[in-house]
C-alpha cells in the first residue's frame, strides 16, 4: 500500500472507497451487487456464522448470483445469532437473525432472487449517527 | 409489498402470531395471497407499543394492533393505499398521529455512537473505516488542532470513562499532558473482566480502527509517542483483529513516523494478559505489562504521574477510546447535548440474564432501567416476573422495581447503591435468589483477589464462607450482623477498587431483599426456591395414587411405598435432585 502522507491522501482514499461502495449498493450500475455481510464476532462465529457465511459464499456462486460476501462485527442481537445482513442493489439493508444453512437457503432463493421478504428479520432499533 | 408482524417474545404474548394469520387469511380472501406477503419479524424495541405491524415499502407503522384489526389494515391500506389512522403510532410530544417510521422521531431508545461501526464495516478492511470518516479526526488533530485544543475538546464534551469510575477524560488528559518526561505512554484498558460484560470485546472485533485511531489522538493531545493495548489473551479474535489492523494502519502511515504528514509520530503495540480481574485496576494493569505480578499499588502516584516503566501513562478503557474520533469530528457541543447534566453521550450495556433480547445496546445517558428491560430488552424470559438488575458487575449492586425509572448515569447509579461499572447488565426474576446471587459475586471475587492485602484476601473469603453458611441453612441472626460489619471492614480498608467494591453484592442485596435473608436465617427457608440445602420433598398422600414412578426414579432410594398406596420419602436419604418432582405426573410432590 501507498502511504497516505497527507489530508489529501486520506480524503482520496475515502472518496475512491466511498465511490467503490455506493456503486455496489446502486440500482442498475454496472457494479452492482448483491452485499452479504455476516456478523462474524466470537458470540456469532460461536453460533455457527462460519459455515453459514461459507455457504453464502459457494451457494451464491454456484447459482450464478453476482454477490459480495463479508464478514463485520458483532451487530448487537446476541439473542439472535447468526445474524447477517443482506443489502440488495437500490434498497435498503435487511437483517436476518438465527441463519442457518437452511434459511441461508430461503434468503437466497426468496429474497435475494425475487426481493420477497422471508421469516426472521431482525428490524433496525437504534438511532445511526452518519 | 410486504406487512411485516413483530414476532418478539412480547409482542407474541399478545397474539401477534394471530394478527400474522389473520392477516393471511385476508389477503387470501382477498386474491392477494401472492402479491402481499405477512413476514414474522424479530423485536423492533417497541414493546410498550406492541404488538406492531410495519407495512413495507412505504414503512407505515401500526401499533396496538388486534387481530381483528387485520380486516381493516387490508380492505383500506392494501388495497385503497390509506393507512388506517386509528392504528398509527402517536407522537407523545405533539400528539399526532404519525405514519412512516420516518417521522416517528427518535421513537428508537438507542443511538450508537461507541459501535457506530460495528455490523457495519468488515473490520479487517481499513477502507472500509476510512470511508466512513475514519482517521479524518487525527487528520484534524495534527493539522488543525493544538494538543491543547484537543484536550479543551474533550473537557467540554463532558466525556467520562468508560471503564466504570466515571472519572472525566479530558482531565486525565490534561493531567498527563501536565507531566514531562522523555517518553510518555498511551495504555489502553482491554482487560475486560465484569461476568457478563463483552462490549470491548466487540467494539475491538468489529472497529479495531477507532481504538486505534483515538489512541493516536490521545498521543498527539498528551505528548505520547507509543501505545499499548493490554488485552487478555481469552480473546484471539480481536486480538488477531487488532494485530491485522495495526499492521495495515502502518502501511498507510497512519501509524508510524510523521503521520499524514505532519511532525506527529504514534505506534501501537500489544500487550497480553492472563485475564485477571485485578489487572483492569490501572497500577496492577501497567505491572502486569512490566512484566510484573499483576498487583495494584497505593494512589498516588498515579499513572499519569508515573505510569509504565515510571512514565507518565495515560489509561482509558476501549469503550471510552471508541468515542473519542465522532467528538472530534462532530465537535463537543453535538456528544454534549446528548445525555444527562453530569453523564454526557451514550453508554453501551450488554444485557444478559433473564432477558428476551440479550445483547449489546447503546443508549443515552438518563434512559430509565424500564425502557432497557422492557422496550429495548424485550422483557423479561418466559413471561416471570422482574426482580433485580446487577450493574457494574462483582463491584456494583443490584437496582430493584423500586428504581425501574431512576434515569440511568454514573451519579445516579451511585447514589442508589451500585455503580456503572463497565456496563455489564445481569437481570434476574422472581426464581434468582439474591442471597445465591450475591454469594456467586463473592466467589468470583475471592477467586480474582490478588492476595497482596489482607481485607480483600481474607476478608472476602470469610464473606463467602458466612454466605454459604446461610444458604445451607446454617445461619443465625448474629451472621447478619457478623457479615454487615466485615462487609464494611473490607470497603474501608482494601488497597484497590477490586476490595473496595466487592462487598457491594451482599451490601447491597442487604439492603434491597433483607425479607430474603432473615427468611433464611429464622424460617430456613429459600423464598425464590433455589437453595437448594433448604429445599425439602415431601409427598401429598392424598394426591398419590401409588404408580411407583417417583420411587424408581430415585437414585438414593429414598422413596418406599407399597403399589397403589401413597409413598413417602425419606427425608435422611433424600438428596434434593428433584427427580421424583419431575416423573410425577399427579402434582403429588410437593417442594418447600
Amino acid at each position: 500500500m501507498e502511504k497516505l502522507k497527507s489530508l489529501a491522501d486520506l480524503e482520496k482514499v475515502r472518496a475512491e472507497t466511498q465511490a467503490k461502495l455506493d456503486l455496489r449498493a446502486r440500482d442498475g450500475s454496472p457494479e452492482a451487487v448483491v452485499q452479504v455481510r455476516v456478523a462474524m464476532a466470537t458470540c456469532g462465529i460461536a453460533s455457527g456464522a462460519r459455515p453459514v457465511m461459507d455457504f453464502f459464499v459457494d451457494e451464491l456462486d454456484k447459482r450464478g448470483i453476482s454477490a459480495v460476501v463479508t464478514q463485520t462485527g458483532c451487530m448487537g442481537y446476541c439473542y439472535a445469532e447468526p445474524t447477517v445482513e443482506v443489502q440488495l442493489p437500490g434498497q435498503e439493508p435487511v437483517v436476518y437473525g438465527f441463519v442457518d444453512r437452511k434459511r441461508a437457503d430461503e434468503i437466497i432463493e426468496k429474497y435475494i432472487r425475487n426481493g420477497e421478504l422471508v421469516e426472521g428479520i431482525i428490524p433496525v432499533n437504534y438511532e445511526k449517527i452518519d | 409489498m410486504h406487512l411485516l408482524v413483530c414476532g418478539g417474545t412480547s409482542c407474541r404474548a399478545s397474539e401477534s402470531a394471530l394478527i400474522a394469520e389473520s392477516l393471511k387469511r385476508e389477503l387470501e380472501e382477498k386474491g392477494l395471497g401472492n402479491e402481499v406477503q405477512v413476514v414474522m419479524t424479530g423485536c423492533f424495541g417497541l414493546c410498550e407499543q406492541g404488538p406492531v405491524v410495519k407495512v413495507m415499502p412505504d414503512n407505515t407503522f401500526y401499533v396496538k394492533v388486534r387481530p381483528e384489526d387485520a380486516a381493516v389494515i387490508v380492505a383500506e391500506h392494501v388495497i385503497k393505499g390509506r393507512p388506517v389512522q386509528r392504528l398509527l403510532y402517536v407522537n407523545p410530544a405533539t400528539g399526532e398521529h404519525v405514519s412512516g417510521s420516518g417521522q416517528m422521531g427518535s421513537f428508537r431508545k438507542q443511538i450508537r455512537i461507541a459501535l457506530r461501526n460495528c455490523g457495519f464495516i468488515n473490520p479487517e478492511n481499513i477502507d472500509e473505516y476510512i470511508a466512513r470518516e475514519g482517521y479524518a479526526a487525527i487528520g484534524k488533530c495534527v493539522s488543525e488542532l493544538s494538543s491543547a485544543d484537543v484536550i479543551d475538546i474533550m473537557k467540554r464534551s463532558g466525556l467520562r470513562g468508560r471503564g466504570g469510575a466515571g472519572f472525566p477524560t479530558g482531565l486525565k488528559w490534561e493531567i498527563a499532558s501536565k507531566n514531562q518526561a522523555d517518553q510518555k505512554y498511551v495504555v489502553c484498558n482491554a482487560d475486560e473482566g465484569d461476568p457478563g460484560a463483552f462490549m470491548d470485546r466487540s467494539v475491538l472485533e468489529g472497529d479495531p480502527h477507532s481504538v486505534l485511531e483515538a489512541m493516536a489522538i490521545c498521543g498527539y493531545a498528551i505528548g505520547a509517542s507509543k501505545g499499548l493495548i493490554y488485552i487478555r489473551a481469552e480473546y484471539p479474535l480481536a486480538i488477531q483483529r487488532l494485530k491485522i489492523a495495526i499492521a495495515q494502519a502502518r502501511d498507510y502511515g497512519l501509524l508510524g513516523n510523521n503521520i499524514l504528514g505532519s511532525d506527529f509520530s504514534f505506534d501501537i503495540d500489544l500487550r497480553y494478559g492472563a485475564g485477571a480481574f485485578v489487572c483492569g485496576e490501572e497500577t496492577a494493569l501497567i505491572h502486569s505489562m512490566e512484566g510484573m505480578r499483576g498487583e495494584p499499588t497505593n494512589k498516588p502516584p498515579f499513572p499519569a504521574e508515573s505510569g509504565f516503566m515510571g512514565r507518565p501513562s495515560n489509561v482509558n478503557n476501549v469503550e471510552t477510546f471508541a468515542s473519542v474520533p465522532v467528538i472530534i469530528n462532530r465537535g463537543w457541543e453535538w456528544f454534549s447535548s446528548i445525555g444527562t447534566e453530569k453523564s454526557k453521550g451514550t453508554k453501551v450495556f450488554a444485557l444478559a440474564g433473564k432477558i428476551n433480547n440479550v445483547g449489546l445496546i447503546e443508549v443515552p445517558m438518563g434512559i430509565t432501567l424500564r425502557e432497557i428491560i422492557f422496550e429495548i430488552g424485550g422483557g423479561i424470559k418466559n413471561g416471570k416476573k422482574f426482580k433485580a438488575v446487577q450493574t457494574g458487575g462483582p463491584s456494583g449492586g443490584c437496582l430493584t422495581e423500586h428504581h425501574l425509572d431512576t434515569p440511568i448515569d454514573f451519579d445516579n447509579l451511585v447514589a442508589v447503591g451500585s455503580m456503572m461499572g463497565s456496563g455489564g447488565m445481569i437481570v434476574m426474576d422472581e426464581d434468582d435468589c439474591m442471597v445465591s446471587i450475591a454469594k456467586f459475586f463473592l466467589e468470583f471475587t475471592v477467586e480474582e483477589s490478588c492476595g497482596k492485602c489482607a481485607p480483600c484476601r481474607i476478608g472476602n473469603k470469610r464473606i463467602y464462607e458466612l454466605l454459604t453458611h446461610i444458604t445451607k441453612g446454617n445461619g443465625t441472626l448474629a451472621d447478619l450482623d457478623r457479615l454487615r460489619n466485615m462487609c464494611n471492614v473490607i470497603k474501608d480498608t482494601s488497597l484497590c477498587g477490586l476490595g473496595q467494591t466487592s462487598p457491594n453484592p451482599v451490601l447491597s442485596t442487604m439492603e434491597n431483599f433483607m425479607d430474603e435473608y432473615l427468611a433464611h436465617v429464622t424460617e430456613k427457608r429459600c423464598p425464590a426456591g433455589s437453595c437448594r440445602d433448604l429445599m425439602k420433598y415431601t409427598i401429598i398422600e392424598e394426591k398419590c395414587v401409588g404408580c411407583t414412578a417417583c420411587a424408581r426414579g430415585c437414585p438414593v432410594n429414598a422413596i418406599s411405598g407399597e403399589r397403589k398406596e401413597p409413598h413417602f420419602i425419606d427425608q435422611e436419604k433424600c438428596i434434593k435432585c428433584g427427580a421424583c418432582f419431575e416423573r410425577c405426573k399427579f402434582g403429588a410432590v410437593l417442594i418447600n
